[in-house]
Order: structure tokens, then C-alpha cells, then sequence
């Protein structure tokens, strides 16, 4: 492999693995946050222990996510300096802003949460998690912004020799990235709702700590409840939003080769590359597909063999990950569904089967997020910037081979060595349980944490 | 006054402000090991960097972010040219991330003992890296129209390496410092004497940095043309000397603050030096990436001036605040709380 393919990889495993912690920090500091505003208002201690409990595994998610952040941030120069070069003048601002805007917030009182829970009154202590959790969402809006722009350029103008920048508002405007936004952010949502139902639902099963475990379900089941409806729907108006800027993308998301009207949705297709077509397509609804991306069955579709094939993305893995993350998205509408009326109906005891797929299913959504992420950046191939800079001339010049090697070897090392030992403090605390705080004096409950 | 002279003078405060609040992490993180001499100081010294040390990092991301906003070519090129040299940055970082934040998480002392060396090392290399990588910057890479000619090792250079040595004792000096501010008892009082013995090392090595930066580098050339600047290195060595004479009347706190005049006006001693390179090359002058050949456009100068305008004084009041809430001494009655978290 070369010292492009290389970066490549090295590129889609750290930030993958960058993404398996980020998501769960976007939702879990709000439930986080929400419940530790419960205990504020309602002086209930129950919400403290929830409070310490959801809130020592979401540290342990956090520290990754941050650690793995530093990375992201220094990799575009390292080995995307062509890239740097050519879109700095645009890409970077959103980039630096975030850091200002969002990343001193959020890592600043993180801090004050930890160690101030004698320091500060509760009101202040439960601002701070709100301030993290705004911090948390605020830096996946300019990330995305920035990513955006990557999958639909606007504001810039092609001038000494890169694209400058001659319309921030364009670039802040983004409706892509605003779409990309939501979508993300409401899928993180989706993971935290699942990752706390799976825990609750374990200890449900287990019959620990039951009230605990019964309204920690209840709160995820209701937030997961509206996300994967959110997901779903801006999951709809994201793929609209392909189908109108990305031709190349879209028809490799649906495999579809020849220019069509009234484009059907095939619910059965396997894919021939090779060959330019499909071997099996079946179960037609005819004009669905048109109607899906433009809104009208008659639309206009461009097939893939309109474009060369030197543009055209890798159809078989963004033609799988689209099917797989929309289906999943499908299922935990579903699952969060049932989840929610059995929890209203507190019937979660008597419903054995039920907790045991939700907490099969925790990982799911993970799984979902990171197939969307295939779709987005591999069916943004061959372009690094869509229309305007290839992926090829983006690569870092000054970097070889043996560097690349080096760094890849050495990130897959340490993230496989951070991984096991997240895996394992994780499991170890969700399944330890809350602290129980009855033994402790009053008023020495809220130190220390 | 023209943008790309703002942007160099926010870059220049960016790193410097790095180095004088991480470089306090760095210091405790590398003496921490051999200061503390059981769990619960070593819980004091965790208590007292806890709080802060995300926030302090975060100016890095700032200075790496700005640097991208602002001179994307530099950005793209340096990153590019150093590239081993910062992913040992990289790594380095992170194992300190994780080792602070996973250390107090399982109460075994195989498991503590394993995060401390990763304290140790993510603390101790990155000084002496940042320290390698500033002093190479100064001297000028070997670069030109072809691009880069130098490898790993081209930057472990005599004077790259003193300038490794000078970080490395800056932050050893700040961190014992802030120990001797931050914790009481007699973890405090040993801070304080090594501080005091670390200074000797200090001020020898930074009388050779001093000298050989005349020989080494062109950072003196701005000094010469325009005196007046010389005042920002008379700064720096003043508060150098402040140090001892508030460590001698035992207010460490003063000495605390002298130490991050000395590390605030070193940095830019370095960096006005540099005007109005970014990185100089050490082959032709025409191919070193100045603030202007480098820099983005008007523009976006523009928007990202309105940015930090707003943005960087309110970070800086939530900051000073912070570490206000934090402002007493860690003593072991608070190392011995139940933890928690930590
Ligand atoms: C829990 C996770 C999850 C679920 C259930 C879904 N998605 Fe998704 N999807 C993501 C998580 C995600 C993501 C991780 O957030 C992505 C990756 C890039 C992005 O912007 O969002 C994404 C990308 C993504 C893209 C590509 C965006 C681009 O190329 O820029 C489209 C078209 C959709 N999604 C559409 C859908 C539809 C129609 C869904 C359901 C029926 C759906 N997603 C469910
Ligand atoms: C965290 C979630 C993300 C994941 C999981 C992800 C995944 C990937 C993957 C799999 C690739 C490899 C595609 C290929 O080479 O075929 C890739 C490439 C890339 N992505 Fe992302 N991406 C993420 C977010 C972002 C964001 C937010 C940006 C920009 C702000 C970005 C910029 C890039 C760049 C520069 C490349 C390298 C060039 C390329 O191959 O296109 N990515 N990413
Ligand atoms: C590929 C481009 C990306 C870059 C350059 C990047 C950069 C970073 C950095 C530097 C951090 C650490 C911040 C700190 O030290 O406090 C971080 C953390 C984080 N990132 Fe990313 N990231 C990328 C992708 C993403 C994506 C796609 C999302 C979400 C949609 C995301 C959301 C977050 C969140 C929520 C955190 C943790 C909380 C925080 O530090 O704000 N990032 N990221």
C-alpha cells in the first residue's frame, strides 16, 4: 500500500474509533445533565445516585472521546496537507472555532463538575454539566459544518491557486451540514438512550436495585423514543439532500446503474459491479425511489453509468451500509416503541424477553452510526471535497510510506489497548452499580464524587 | 494594522499561555513519581491537577486550530514535515489523558502503579518534545522548493536538544511550584526545596540557551534592528531571577507567577524573533513560511479576528474563575474523601 492508501485507512480507523465515544458523550451529558437537574429541583436522592452513577460512565466514555479528539485535530496537516493547503483558508475557521467556542467550555467545566461538588452550590454544579452538555453538541455543530462543507462546498471561490473563502455566512448556512447536524446529533441521542436502557435493563433482569433501574429506563425509553423518530425523519430529508447535491453518492446508496423516471425502490437487491448492474432486483415499488429523493414520483434519477468510472464511489460497501444503517433505523423506532409503552406501563419486570433484546441491542445503534459514516465518506469517493478537490491530490507529500506504516501500526496498538481497557472499566461500573448512598450521612452525600 | 501581524501576535500568545498552564501539568506529572511519597499525596497532586488540565490542553487544540485558520500553509507544511516527531506529541498526550483519568478508577495498586509511568512519560515527553520542535523552529528547517529535507533525527540537533532541556526545566521549576503553592503539608515544603534546587539547573541552562541562540539561530536580528524589543527578553530574565527572590522570602506564590512571566516571555522572546517567519528554512531564506506567504486570506482573517475577540476573553474569565473555586490548598484530609470519580 502506498503512502495515499495508507493515510486512507489510518484516516477511516481513527476517526471511526473517534466516533464510538462521541456520540454517547453527546446524549449521555444531557440525561446526565437532566437528571442531576431532577435532584436540584425536586431534592430527591434517588436522582442523586443516578446523577453519580450514569455520570461515572459517561467520564469514563468522555476521557476517550477527548483523548482520541487530539488526533483528529492534527491529522489534516499531518497527512492531508495538499488538502490543508488547498481549503485551509475555509476549512480551518470552523475547525478553530469550535475549539474557541465549544472545546475550552466544555473541557473547563468538566473539571468544575468533577471536583467541585463541595466547592460550588448545587445550582452551579448543575449548570456545569448543562454547560458541558451544550459544550458536547455545540462542537459536533462546527465539526459538521466543517464536514459539510467537505460534502457540499459553498461560499468559496477558486483564487491563488485554492479555495478562499468570500462568504461566511454561506459556509455557516450550510444547509447540508445543518441536516448532517441534526442527523448526528439525534443519532447520538439514539446511542445513549440505547446504552442506558441496556444497562437498566440488565439490572432489571437481575432484579438489583429495581426503582433505580425502573426510572433510569423510563427517562432513556422516552428520549429514545423521540430520537429514532428524529432520525429517522432527518435521516429522510439528509438522503433528499444527497440526492439533490451528490448524484454520484446517491445512486451508489441505492445501487442503481441506468438514468431512470419514475424510478422504482427495489426492497431486494444485490449488486454487480463488475458488470455495471444489479444480478437480483425484486419486491418493486415502482416511483418510490424518485419520490423518496425529490418528492415526486416522476423525478428525474441519474444512474451510475452516467458518470465515468474514475468518479464514481465504491458501490457495494455505501450500497450495504446505507441498507443496513436505514433498516436498523427502522428497528429502533420499533424497539424504543415497545420499550416505552412497557416502561409506562411498568411492566418491565414481567417482560424478560423484552429486556433481554434491549440489552442485546445496545450495540446497534453504535453499529448504525458508524455505517452512516461509510455511506457519508466512502460514497464521497472519489472526492475529498465534492466537485472540487480529489481525495488523490490531497494527500501529504512530505510523508512516506514507512511514516504512514509506523503511525498506523502504532495507532492501532494503542486504541486496541485503550479499547479493552474502556470495555473493561465500563462493564465493571455498569454492572458494580450506584453507590448507595443511605449509609452515608446526609449531609456528607454530595462530597467527593 | 495589518491582519496577518494581529494573527501572529495571537499565535505567539496562544502557545505562550499553553506552555505556562500545561507546562505546570507537565512539571507535577513528570515529579509526581518521585515527589509523592505515598497514595495519598500522590491523590493531592492528582487533586490539585484534576480540575484543570483538560482546560489547559485545550490551548494547544487552540494554537494547532489557529494555526490552520490563520497560516494554513504553515499548518499543512509543518505538520506534514514533523510528522514522527508530533505523532510521539500525539501519543504521548493521550496516554496522559487516559492515565490521569483512569488511574483512581479501580482501587488496585498494580493498575495505579501502571498509570503513573504513563503519567510520567506522557508528562515528561511532550516537554522535552515542544521543546526539540520550538528550538528546531528557530533554527529553520531544512526546507525548499522540493520540500523537506530531513528526517526524525535531523531534529535531535545540539541545539534543538538544549531547547528540549530548557522546557524540560522550565516546567520541572513551574510544576514543583505550583506543588509547593497547591498542596500543604510536607509535600508542599519538598516542592518547595526542590524547587529551589532546580532553579541553579535552570538559570545555567538558560545562559547557554542564551549564547547559542546567537550562534545557532537568527532570532537576534529583530533585537539588533530594533532595540526597544529587547525589553521582552530583559522580561524574561528579570522574572527568572524574581523566582529565587520570592522563593528565598518563601512566598511561593509570587514565585508561582514570576515562573509564568519567565515561561510567557520566553516564548515570545522566541517567536518575535521569528517576525516575520512562521518557520524559517534553514537552506533559503525565500523559502521560509512567512505570515504573509502563508497566511489565509483577508477575509477570513477578518471573521476569525471578530471570532477571537469575542470568544477568547470570556474563555479567559470562566478560566480565571475556575481555578479561583479551586484556589485552596489540597491537604490530606481532601485526598482522603471518598473519591469517587477519582
Ligand atoms: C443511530 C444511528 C443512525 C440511524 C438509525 C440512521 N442514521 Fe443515517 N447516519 C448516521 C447515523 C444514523 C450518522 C452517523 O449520524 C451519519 C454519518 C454521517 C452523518 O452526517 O450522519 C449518517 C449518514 C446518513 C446519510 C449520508 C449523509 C452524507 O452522505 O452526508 C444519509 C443519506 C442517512 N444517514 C440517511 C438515513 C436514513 C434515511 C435513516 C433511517 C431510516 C438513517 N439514516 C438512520
Ligand atoms: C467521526 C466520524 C467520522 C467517521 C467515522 C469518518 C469516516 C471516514 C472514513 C471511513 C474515511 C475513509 C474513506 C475512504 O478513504 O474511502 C474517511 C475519510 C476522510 N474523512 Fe471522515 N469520518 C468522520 C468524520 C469526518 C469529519 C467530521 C471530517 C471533516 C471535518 C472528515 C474528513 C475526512 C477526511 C479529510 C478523509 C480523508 C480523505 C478521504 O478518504 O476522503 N471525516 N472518513
Ligand atoms: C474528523 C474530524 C474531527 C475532529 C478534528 C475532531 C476533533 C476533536 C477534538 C480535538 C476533541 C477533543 C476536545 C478536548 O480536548 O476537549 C474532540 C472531542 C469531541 N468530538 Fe470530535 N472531532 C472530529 C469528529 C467529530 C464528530 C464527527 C463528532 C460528532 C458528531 C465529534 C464530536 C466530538 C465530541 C462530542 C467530543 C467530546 C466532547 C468535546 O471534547 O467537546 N467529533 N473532537
Amino acid at each position: 500500500m502506498d503512502a495515499l492508501a495508507l493515510s486512507r485507512l489510518q484516516f477511516a480507523v481513527t476517526s471511526m474509533f473517534h466516533f464510538i465515544f462521541v456520540p454517547l458523550t453527546l446524549g449521555l451529558s444531557i440525561l446526565t445533565a437532566y437528571m442531576e437537574t431532577r435532584y436540584v429541583r425536586t431534592g430527591d436522592e434517588i436522582y442523586l445516585m443516578m446523577t453519580k452513577f450514569w455520570g461515572k460512565l459517561f467520564l469514563i466514555n468522555f476521557a476517550l472521546g477527548v483523548v482520541t479528539g487530539i488526533t483528529m485535530e492534527f491529522q489534516f496537516g499531518m497527512n492531508w496537507s495538499e488538502y490543508s493547503k488547498y481549503v485551509g483558508d475555509i476549512f480551518g475557521a470552523p475547525l478553530a472555532i469550535e475549539a474557541t467556542v465549544a472545546f475550552f467550555l466544555e473541557s473547563t467545566f468538566i473539571g468544575l463538575w468533577v471536583f467541585g461538588w463541595k466547592k460550588i452550590s448545587k445550582g452551579a454544579h448543575a449548570l456545569s454539566i448543562w454547560l458541558v452538555a451544550i459544550a458536547t453538541n455545540l462542537s459536533a455543530l462546527w465539526i459538521l459544518l466543517a464536514n459539510g462543507w467537505m460534502q457540499h462546498p459553498v461560499g468559496y471561490a477558486l483564487k491563488n491557486n485554492r479555495a478562499e473563502m468570500v462568504d461566511f455566512a454561506a459556509v455557516v448556512g450550510n444547509a447540508y451540514g445543518w441536516l448532517k447536524f441534526f442527523h448526528t446529533l439525534f443519532s447520538g441521542y439514539v446511542i445513549a438512550a440505547f446504552f442506558m436502557m441496556g444497562i437498566a435493563a440488565y439490572h432489571i433482569m437481575k432484579k438489583s436495585n429495581l426503582d433505580f433501574f425502573k426510572r433510569s429506563f423510563r427517562i432513556a425509553a422516552t428520549f429514545g423514543l423521540v430520537s429514532s423518530l428524529l432520525v429517522v425523519v432527518v435521516g429522510d430529508f439528509h438522503a433528499k439532500g444527497v440526492a439533490s447535491t451528490q448524484p454520484t453518492k446517491f445512486a451508489a446508496m441505492e445501487s442503481l446503474w441506468e438514468t431512470k423516471t419514475e424510478a422504482p425502490l427495489n426492497l431486494v437487491v444485490v449488486p454487480d459491479p463488475e458488470n455495471e448492474r444489479n444480478s437480483v432486483e425484486a419486491v418493486k415499488i415502482q416511483g418510490m425511489l424518485s419520490f423518496l429523493a425529490f418528492g415526486d414520483g416522476q423525478a428525474k434519477i441519474r444512474g451510475l453509468k452516467e458518470f465515468p468510472r474514475e468518479d464514481r464511489p465504491p458501490v457495494l460497501p455505501t450500497f450495504l451500509s446505507f441498507r443496513l444503517m436505514a433498516g436498523l433505523g427502522v428497528l429502533f423506532v420499533l424497539l424504543s416503541l415497545t420499550a416505552y409503552i412497557t416502561a409506562k406501563r411498568d411492566k418491565l419486570e414481567t417482560s424478560p424477553a423484552l429486556l433481554r433484546i434491549m440489552l442485546y441491542a445496545l450495540p446497534l445503534p453504535y453499529l448504525a452510526g458508524q455505517l452512516g459514516w461509510i455511506v457519508a465518506e466512502v460514497g464521497r469517493q472519489p472526492w475529498i471535497v465534492y466537485g472540487v478537490l480529489k481525495t488523490s491530490d490531497a494527500v501529504s507529500k512530505a510523508v512516506n510510506d514507512t511514516q504512514v506504516w509506523a503511525s498506523l501500526i502504532g495507532f492501532t496498538l494503542l486504541y486496541g489497548l485503550l479499547a479493552v481497557v474502556d470495555v473493561y472499566l465500563l462493564t465493571r461500573s455498569a454492572k458494580k452499580g450506584p453507590d448507595d448512598l443511605s449509609g452515608i450521612p446526609k449531609a456528607a452525600r454530595t462530597k467527593g464524587v | 494594522m495589518e491582519f496577518q501581524i494581529i494573527w501572529f501576535i495571537l499565535w505567539g500568545v496562544l502557545w505562550a499561555v499553553y506552555f505556562m498552564l500545561d507546562g505546570f501539568d507537565f512539571g507535577a506529572g513528570t515529579l509526581y513519581n518521585f515527589i509523592a511519597r505515598n497514595e495519598t499525596e500522590k491523590r493531592m497532586v492528582m487533586k490539585t491537577v484534576g480540575p484543570v488540565w483538560s482546560g489547559n490542553e485545550v490551548w494547544l487544540l487552540t494554537a494547532g486550530g489557529a494555526t490552520f485558520a490563520a497560516f494554513p500553509t504553515t499548518y499543512a507544511l509543518m505538520f506534514s514535515y514533523l510528522y514522527t516527531a508530533l505523532l510521539l506529541v500525539l501519543f504521548s498526550l493521550i496516554l496522559r489523558g487516559v492515565s490521569l483519568e483512569f488511574r483512581g478508577k479501580v482501587e488496585s495498586s498494580a493498575w495505579r502503579k501502571g498509570w503513573d509511568l504513563g503519567i510520567f512519560l506522557g508528562s515528561f515527553l511532550p516537554s522535552l518534545l515542544f521543546g526539540v520542535a520550538f528550538g528546531n523552529i528557530f533554527q529553520g528547517l531544512p526546507m525548499d522548493e522540493n520540500g523537506y529535507h530531513g528526517t526524525l533525527f535531523t531534529l535531535l540537533n545540539p541545539y534543538g536538544l538544549l531547547t528540549g532541556v530548557l522546557f524540560v526545566l522550565l516546567f520541572l521549576q513551574h510544576g514543583s511550584l505550583w506543588l509547593a503553592v497547591k498542596t500543604g503539608d510536607s509535600l508542599g515544603e519538598r516542592s518547595a526545596s526542590l524547587s529551589n534546587r532546580l532553579w541553579y539547573a535552570l538559570l545555567i541552562v538558560a545562559v547557554l540557551f542564551l549564547a547559542a541562540t546567537a550562534f545557532a539561530t537568527k532570532l537576534y536580528a529583530n533585537y539588533l534592528q530594533n532595540l526597544i524589543l529587547c525589553i521582552v527578553p530583559a522580561i524574561a530574565v528579570i522574572s527568572l531571577l524574581a523566582i529565587k527572590f520570592f522563593a528565598l522570602k518563601a512566598d511561593y506564590l509570587k514565585a508561582f507567577y514570576s515562573s509564568c512571566l519567565t515561561i510567557v516571555m520566553v516564548t515570545f522572546t522566541g517567536v518575535i524573533g521569528l517576525y516575520p517567519n512562521l518557520i524559517p528554512s534553514s537552506m533559503s531564506p525565500e523559502h521560509s513560511l512567512t505570515i504573509f506567504n502563508s497566511s489565509s486570506s483577508i477575509y477570513t482573517l477578518k471573521i476569525m479576528t471578530v471570532v477571537a475577540l469575542i470568544f477568547v476573553p470570556i474563555v479567559i474569565a470562566y478560566q480565571i474563575w475556575t481555578y479561583r473555586v479551586f484556589r485552596h490548598k489540597t491537604t490530606p484530609v481532601d485526598a482522603e474523601e471518598e473519591s469517587g470519580f477519582y
